[in-house]
């Protein structure tokens, strides 16, 4: 039984048809890496998939439960089982480093503060910000901010994480300690959906890659073939594009 | 001038210095009342105007035609309709009643109009990041929102809680005790109205004048840390 | 209870009434636009002048924003005469207002001013740009933009200050209620008629500043906040 099942998803903002369609399937420690242009209806996709975008039509399954969205304890039991980290990071302008990745788990899913806070402690030493516990986000670097906001996505103990373009807003030199930190995770078979443009990156870590242009699914392919041979030409156009301009 | 110099140690007896200052503590105290419940309920206004749920939406217009109207309406001709309305229903004639009511009443309009631009000030990926962590809308607010926002709601706040202070000149308008209405009361028994106004000019300015002060150092002082 | 609102007897009053609309538009409009002119005045010399000059502007803004309009003109209209100086209610109301808009519409016209950026002057000077050129294309467009959301705000609360000129006499809008009410003592259904031709004549004036700030200044202001 697949982890994540999408049946015919189709979502709006508001006239415009971002997802199409949709038919996907994630199967635990998978990890699969959605691609395409921008406004291609991938982060869509992810934001669907923790309830900030809910769908017109389909069906979604979790852990072989369907999901009602129009059902607030529905939104919670997604929300709490996957959790997402955002392109500009998202991390509270009030809060310092720790009471970022602290407050979730502690107020909201009512969990032993100091036991949350160990296991705070540890994610941020695993992504390699352990200096930084009393620092406030604008204090950081791109880069550090993008870690502390994995930490934070950690914390809540999820069963599936979803990485939403987490390097496009950082710069080059700085796109390297957050992968790095994913391929840790990568590596302890945590399922994972990332949307990414690091085509290198994802070549290397997903088990299957996902083309999506114009708010479709075009290609479903592993990641050695939707590079060297895909299925379309639209994937093809796309790949060789972005490949030339690399 | 002479007229006025000779006035001056008439003017300033004792009896006219409580009586003065009493109308000033008229004036504070119709601004402090009105400003406290503009804030408590105008937050109230600026939250539940921010709710999404259908079953709130009858709330969510009433609050916009509310805010709306008493906006647009002069403070003066406000506090003459409510002042003829309690004659009418003759719940109470007290004058500072009638006076306070009105002003929080017109507060709370203004007032939750600044806070809802607070919270709207505060970048939308804040509001996805808490949703997505499953924090409630008033969890979002308590922890992520408000603590942020209070930056950008006091400084315009300040500002009108010096408005205020100047807009309960016109409750002299319905006879209540303060300081425009002191001048008066001075001014007809014959004191000089260079010195009854100007006093109370000095008075107003003395209120208002370390509020504006303190309103700009916080503004400078928030929009330097913010940066 | 023992009261009944009855508006038939108020609403044959309603032409006198809107004529008295025209009145407070009018005062509105003089002030506000005396108020620009005074207020550029000002905020030129606090940008442009010596210590001295830019002390007495910025104590008169001080002082004029910090007390109450009302006041300022009971003492325009009281306490000049002891000067030999008589004004008519009409002048003396307009006058403080004037006033007290020239020290709100100096800061918000020097916030204007400050808010231009070194950079696109700098670009319209490599463009070769001549004076002219430059403020017609560069500043105006830009201060105006900034300006003109806090300026049409300014014209709705000088709107509602008009009423204060019913104290003094002047039959405006308010000024015609209170003639109304010692005639017919309709009260509430005159001071809520009027209540109602104020939120009409400030909606149609918001909803004329949004076209114009739209259309000519790019400048976003919204018909209800």
């Amino acid at each position: 039984m697949p982890q994540i099942e999408i049946k015919s998803i189709n979502a709006f903002y508001d006239k415009l048809h971002v997802l199409k369609n949709i038919e996907l399937n994630v199967s635990k420690g998978e990890i699969v890496s959605l691609i395409g242009p921008s406004g291609s209806g991938k982060s869509s996709l992810l934001k669907m998939l923790v309830g900030l975008l809910i769908p017109k039509s389909g069906k979604i399954y979790l852990n072989g439960n369907q999901v009602n969205f129009k059902n607030q304890s529905d939104l919670r039991t997604i929300r709490e089982q996957i959790a997402i980290v955002f392109q500009q990071y998202n991390l509270f302008q009030n809060m310092n480093v720790l009471k970022n990745v602290c407050i979730a788990p502690t107020k909201i899913q009512k969990r032993n503060p100091k036991e949350v806070n160990e296991q705070a402690l540890t994610l941020l030493e695993k992504v390699g910000l352990k200096d930084k516990l009393n620092s406030y986000p604008d204090e950081l670097s791109g880069g550090q901010q993008q870690r502390v906001a994995i930490a934070r996505a950690l914390c809540l103990n999820p069963q599936i994480l979803l990485l939403d373009e987490i390097t496009s807003a950082l710069d080059p030199e700085l796109v390297k300690e957050v992968l790095d930190s994913i391929r840790l995770l990568a590596s302890e078979g945590m399922t994972m959906l990332i949307v990414s443009h690091e085509m290198n990156f994802v070549k290397e870590v997903s088990s299957r890659v996902v083309f999506m242009d114009e708010g479709s699914i075009i290609e479903i392919n592993n990641p050695k073939n939707i590079f060297e041979k895909p299925k379309e030409k639209r994937t093809l156009d796309f790949v060789s594009k972005i490949l030339k301009e690399k | 001038m002479e007229r006025l110099i000779e006035e001056i140690p008439n003017f300033f007896t004792i009896w006219n210095v409580i009586f003065l200052a009493k109308a000033m503590g008229v004036t504070f105290l119709l601004t402090a009342i009105g400003c406290l419940v503009g804030f408590s309920v105008g937050g109230l206004l600026a939250i539940f105007r921010k709710t999404k749920s259908i079953y709130l939406l009858p709330l969510r217009i009433f609050i916009i035609i509310y805010t709306e109207i008493f906006r647009r309406v002069p403070f003066l001709v406000s506090l003459l309709l409510f002042f003829y309305v309690f004659q009418i229903i003759k719940i109470s004639d007290d004058l500072f009643l009638i006076a306070t009511i009105t002003v929080c009443i017109i507060a709370t309009a203004y007032i939750g109009e600044i806070i809802r631009s607070g919270i709207e000030s505060i970048n939308q990926t804040q509001w996805d990041a808490a949703t997505a962590m499953n924090f409630t809308y008033y969890q979002t607010l308590r922890e992520v929102i408000f603590p942020q926002a209070w930056k950008v709601i006091l400084p315009p706040a300040f500002g009108f809680f010096i408005m205020f202070i100047k807009d309960t000149a016109l409750a002299s308008q319905i006879g209540v005790m303060e300081l425009t209405f002191a001048a008066k009361i001075l001014n007809n028994k014959g004191f000089s109205p260079l010195l009854s106004f100007g006093t109370i000019l000095i008075l107003y300015f003395i209120l208002s004048f370390p509020l504006d002060r303190f309103g700009k150092y916080m503004e400078r002082k928030l929009a330097s840390n913010r940066n | 209870m023992g009261y009944t609102l009855v508006y038939t007897q108020v609403l044959e009053f309603l032409p006198y009434l809107i004529k008295g609309a025209w009145i407070s538009l009018q005062i509105a409009i003089l002030a506000f636009f005396g108020g620009m002119f005074f207020g550029l005045i000002l905020a030129t010399i606090r940008s442009f002048g010596n210590n001295i000059s830019n002390k007495i502007v910025i104590w008169y803004v001080t002082f004029f924003t910090n007390t109450p309009q009302l006041v300022q003109i009971y003492f325009l209209f009281f306490a000049l005469p002891e000067f030999g100086i008589l004004l008519s209610p009409y002048i003396a109301v307009l006058l403080g207002m004037t006033l007290n808009a020239a020290a709100y519409l100096c800061e918000i016209q020097r916030a204007g001013f400050l808010s231009i950026r070194q950079n696109e002057l700098d670009a319209a000077k490599t463009l070769n740009f001549s004076l002219f050129q430059q403020v017609k294309y560069v500043i105006l467009p830009h201060i105006m933009r900034v300006l003109f959301p806090p300026l049409s705000n300014h014209y709705i609360i000088m709107t509602l200050g008009t009423s204060m000129a019913a104290i003094f006499g002047v039959e405006e809008l308010t000024g015609r209620a209170f003639n109304i009410n010692s005639e017919t003592f309709r009260s509430v259904e005159i001071f809520s008629i009027t209540a109602l031709i104020y939120i009409v004549i400030t909606f149609i004036a918001t909803f004329l500043l949004a076209i114009i700030g739209r259309y000519f200044f790019k400048a976003k202001i919204r018909i209800i906040q």
